[in-house]
């Protein structure tokens, strides 16, 4: 087994799900409506909890510990898709990014449950499960305000146009993506990329938007290897403002 | 002195979830194996209801200390993800004490869990499945809210995974 290329695999996804959740509790005390407000919080929760059992595996495998790999580095340190760390905009954006981001989520923890790294594949089983109820959410709203007013549609169908090049960049592959492969550990960016466009349209044919041409989109990389927006060191310093106050403070 | 698996299950019965005060750990199911090594060594297995889960931290340690109580001193405490929690785990006695305490039981489910197992609710206050889902998001992570259309009252669910 690679080492290497399993903490490479393990730190986008905790740093996705970490950025995420970080993205996702921002909308607490601020959603468009009560349930809307309680979802994201709670969505948010999940994913920071995912993301800490993620760094905890990373930590087993010789890395620092949970809260200072979460709380101390720089953003150049983060590997997690620049789609991620995107500020929330208005709820349609979020709302967009909620459903291709977690469309990808759920599979990519659906295809880890068979991983031939077994804490891996033990801590997935988990969360696909937590996973699908996000994932139903999202697709709940998309096929509703997906074909509910003009303006509703229209929303969506920008905020779908914007989100896509990033969207794409989760699939961004790793150098490692043949050692995952052949070891058994992840079926590979490209298959998950495949299956995500099947459950996209699928979703999206079932409302009033319409998706675009993906072959004809350029993906927004970088994210992968430590290259970010202008947003995310300032929501690091802002997520992290407390715990550098003392770090070796007991919580 | 020696004891028994069920006799630490036993003293288990006294942890309560700190957020639903009526429900062991043992009826939550979250207590997944308790082995008694050869050197006397007592450990206990646990598995979280949500990886998010704040109460696990909390759990744990009542664990270590109702162990340490009935002096058990060469102990381990886990939490592992070898056993996956679902709801299906809670034991009959706890799905009562769950209606009792006003949250709805989660509806067993055959592992597939869909739009229709989550929106399946029988109302703790009147027994009425005449009811419907208002969100899947609850105020913990474990609970889903539910309306009754048959007595008005507006009521949580723990949530089926």
């Amino acid at each position: 087994m690679n080492v290497e290329a399993l903490k490479d695999l393990l730190y986008k996804m905790a740093d996705d799900q970490l950025v995420l959740g970080h993205r996702n509790s921002e909308w607490t005390g601020f959603g468009p409506l009560l349930e809307e407000d309680i979802a994201f919080s709670s969505m948010a929760q999940d994913k920071v909890g995912q993301s800490w059992q993620l760094y905890k595996i990373l930590n087993e495998l010789g890395e620092n510990d949970p809260d200072t790999v979460a709380f101390m580095r720089n953003a150049d340190q983060f590997h997690n898709c620049q789609f991620v760390e995107l500020p929330n905009g208005e709820y349609d954006f979020s709302l967009i990014r909620h459903f291709l981001f977690d469309t990808a989520e759920l599979l990519r923890f659906q295809f880890l449950s068979e991983s031939s790294f077994e804490p891996l594949a033990l801590l997935a089983k988990k969360i696909k499960g937590e996973t699908k109820y996000h994932s139903m959410h999202a697709n709940i709203w998309v096929k509703q305000l997906g074909s509910a007013t003009e303006e509703s549609v229209s929303r969506l169908q920008t905020s779908l146009n914007e989100a896509l090049p990033y969207a794409l960049g989760i699939f961004e592959e790793s150098k490692f993506e043949d050692d995952l492969i052949t070891s058994g550990i992840f079926k590979g960016e490209a298959v998950l990329k495949e299956a995500w466009m099947g459950e996209i349209t699928k979703i999206l044919n079932k409302s009033s938007l319409s998706l675009p041409d993906l072959t004809s989109i350029e993906p927004i990389t970088g994210g992968r290897n430590g290259i970010h927006s202008e947003h995310l060191q300032p929501m690091l310093d802002e997520m992290s403002e407390v715990f550098k106050v003392d770090p070796t403070a007991e919580w | 002195m020696t004891n028994s698996v069920e006799e630490i299950r036993e003293w288990l019965e006294e942890v309560k979830d700190p957020e639903i005060p009526v429900l062991s750990l043992n009826d939550l199911g979250v207590i997944t194996g308790i082995q008694i090594q050869d050197s006397g060594k007592v450990v206990v297995d646990m598995t979280p209801t949500f990886t998010g889960c704040p109460a696990m931290d909390v759990m744990k340690q009542d664990v270590v200390d109702v162990l340490t109580k009935n002096g058990i001193e060469d102990q381990e405490v886990r939490v592992t993800f070898e056993t996956q929690w679902n709801s299906n785990l809670i034991s009959d006695k706890g799905r009562k004490a769950l209606a009792d305490f006003g949250l709805a039981p989660p509806p067993k489910h055959n592992m597939v869990v869909d739009i229709d197992i989550i929106e399946r609710a029988s109302c703790p206050h009147c027994g009425s499945d005449n009811t419907e889902m208002n969100t899947p998001f609850g105020p913990t992570l474990c609970r889903s809210i539910h309306h009754c259309n048959n007595c008005g009252e507006t009521f949580e669910q723990f949530k089926p995974v």
